[in-house]
């Protein structure tokens, strides 16, 4: 395997006297997709925020790369109405250059009609995609994005996902994803860290989805209402559903699309 | 007779130039009760400046960029909100001034024109000093105005695309105190947040990039020191009120353009 970018070891974080993150040891490493899951306040935000070098550890050791280029997703975005700011501004302030290299991004996440809108008029799907254009533009080695599905319908979740894998094989870049919800990122995750303060399992998607200690963790929680781990993989946005399913209470629907993508899920 | 209105009107827009874009930040930043606390610490400066027997200037300098740090350092903290923690520094500092300044023996020091301004008063030589201040804080805006902007639009996002955030931070403070601290000739300690807030509040409905807002902003400030000079050589009012009044009437003609992105 390459050298990671990152190198996280027996992290440990309080905060206020509690224990926040108690040694956890995570890897992010070129050309795969660690999905960073567990409940609310489970630490997920604050392990990605000291892997992205915003948040020191109270103990541990942190190896990164050097001179590595990060792309971040931050959960949300908060710019004042009072600041004039187009799409295209937007993603000329993370990486200034020819505006074709602006628009090749918007047009690969498929939101090259917005750029010219103002980023606080977008809706929380087109908001997303820019985000991510806004990050791949930066031909990142490692991108990470926290909670990026938040307020986005499951069609528009599955699309992301997908368009996420396809990044990964362009550029080769490792990928921190951090999502409450293992059943949307299943099918486009290479390698899952179920955390609750400490890491409570890891391993391939299918491996953690019937680990003990995940299923205790999430035993209890909301489900989604079909329980899908879906994922579409298209370029035109076209809502069809892959989906793999697993059965643990609800009736679900089973969608076997052909998967036409070649993403390999080792 | 006109001659003696060049100095003013030269020192006004040398301050409404910069108040311009700066205004620009304080208003994406929301950062308006921030600049009224510096200019009331602006009062103490004064205030210090008597009392240790240097010349008034550098003093309101001096005691406004070290304002500006305290302020940054005291916002790092979690327990009170910031507004709330700004109001009491504000009206404190505000009312140490006018005391401080009041207890000096022997000196009379005329409050009034620190509190809305003595344009008309100054000379020559303080145009000279503001239009270099003015040049200074212009030009290290332009040369961080990338950073400036990305900090604006998200500290965590500009942090991990590698801009310098505390330092800019730190930067945008300091000049705007360097501002505050020339700027209160103009409009005095109590009306200067309105030279910075009003054209950029006005030039927002006019502009579809963050450059025209500053620009915009820039050359509505410059028509409200000329109205509002003009207003008070013809009426014979306060200056610094009057462009206040000018500012006030420059955003609300914008208001009949309708708004746009």
């Amino acid at each position: 395997m390459t050298e990671p970018l990152i190198d996280l070891q027996r992290i440990c974080l309080e905060r206020d006297g509690q224990t926040i993150l108690d040694h956890v040891d995570m890897q992010l490493v070129p050309g795969r997709i660690t999905t960073l899951i567990g409940p609310n306040g489970a630490g997920k935000t604050c392990l990605a925020r000291i892997a992205l070098g915003l948040m020191q550890p109270t103990s541990g050791s942190m190896h990164r790369r050097p001179g590595m280029r990060i792309g971040y997703m931050p959960q949300k975005l908060r710019i004042d109405e009072s600041l004039p700011l187009t799409v295209d501004r937007f993603l000329w302030l993370a990486q200034p250059g020819h505006e074709d290299d602006r628009i090749a991004a918007l047009k690969r996440t498929g939101v090259a009609h917005v750029r010219d809108r103002a980023v606080q008029k977008l809706s929380g799907g087109e908001l997303q995609r820019v985000l991510l254009a806004r990050a791949i533009l930066r031909k990142p080695d490692l991108l990470v994005l926290d909670e990026p599905a938040q307020g986005v319908d499951v069609v528009g979740q599955n699309a992301l996902y997908g368009l996420l894998a396809d990044v990964r094989d362009e550029l080769g870049c490792g990928i921190l994803l951090i999502s409450h919800d293992l059943h949307l990122v299943m099918a486009a995750t290479d390698q899952v860290v179920c955390l609750q303060h400490h890491v409570c399992c890891h391993g391939t998607p299918e491996a953690v989805r019937l680990d003990p200690a995940y299923l205790a963790l999430f035993a209890g929680q909301h489900v989604p209402a079909d329980n899908l781990a879906v994922y579409t993989h298209d370029h035109d946005h076209d809502h069809d559903l892959h989906g793999d399913v697993h059965s643990c209470s609800n009736p679900h629907h089973h969608h076997s699309h052909e998967h036409q993508g070649g993403h390999k899920h080792d | 007779m006109i001659e003696l209105l060049l100095p003013p009107l030269f020192a006004g827009l040398a301050v409404a130039l910069v108040a311009g874009p700066m205004g620009a930040f304080v208003v994406w930043r929301r950062m308006a009760f921030f600049g009224d606390t510096l200019a009331h610490g602006a009062l103490l400066g004064a205030a210090f400046g008597i009392a240790v027997g240097i010349s008034l200037y550098p003093a309101v300098v001096l005691v406004c960029l070290a304002m500006a740090l305290v302020l940054v350092a005291m916002q790092q903290q979690r327990h009170l909100a910031n507004d709330t923690l700004l109001g009491m520094v504000s009206h404190t500092t505000l009312a140490l001034g006018i005391v401080a300044v009041s207890l000096q023996p022997g000196v009379r020091v005329d409050l009034f024109a620190f509190l809305f301004g003595d344009l008309l008063a100054v000379n020559w030589q303080d145009v000279v000093w503001l239009a270099g201040g003015a040049a200074l804080i212009l030009s290290l805006m332009m040369l961080n105005w990338r950073n400036l902007l990305s900090l604006t639009v998200d500290e965590d996002m500009a942090r991990v695309e590698g801009v310098p955030v505390v330092a800019t931070r730190i930067l945008l403070m300091l000049l705007l105190a360097l501002l505050i601290a020339g700027a209160i000739r103009t409009v005095g300690v109590l009306l200067i947040t309105s030279l910075l807030v009003m054209p950029a509040a006005s030039a927002r409905r006019l502009a579809k990039t963050p450059e025209q807002m500053a620009a915009i902003a820039a050359v509505l400030g410059t028509i409200a020191v000329v109205g509002g000079l003009a207003l008070s050589w013809q009426v014979d009012t306060p200056v610094g009120p009057s462009i206040v009044l000018a500012a006030a009437g420059v955003f609300l003609a914008t208001l009949v353009k309708p708004a746009r992105g």
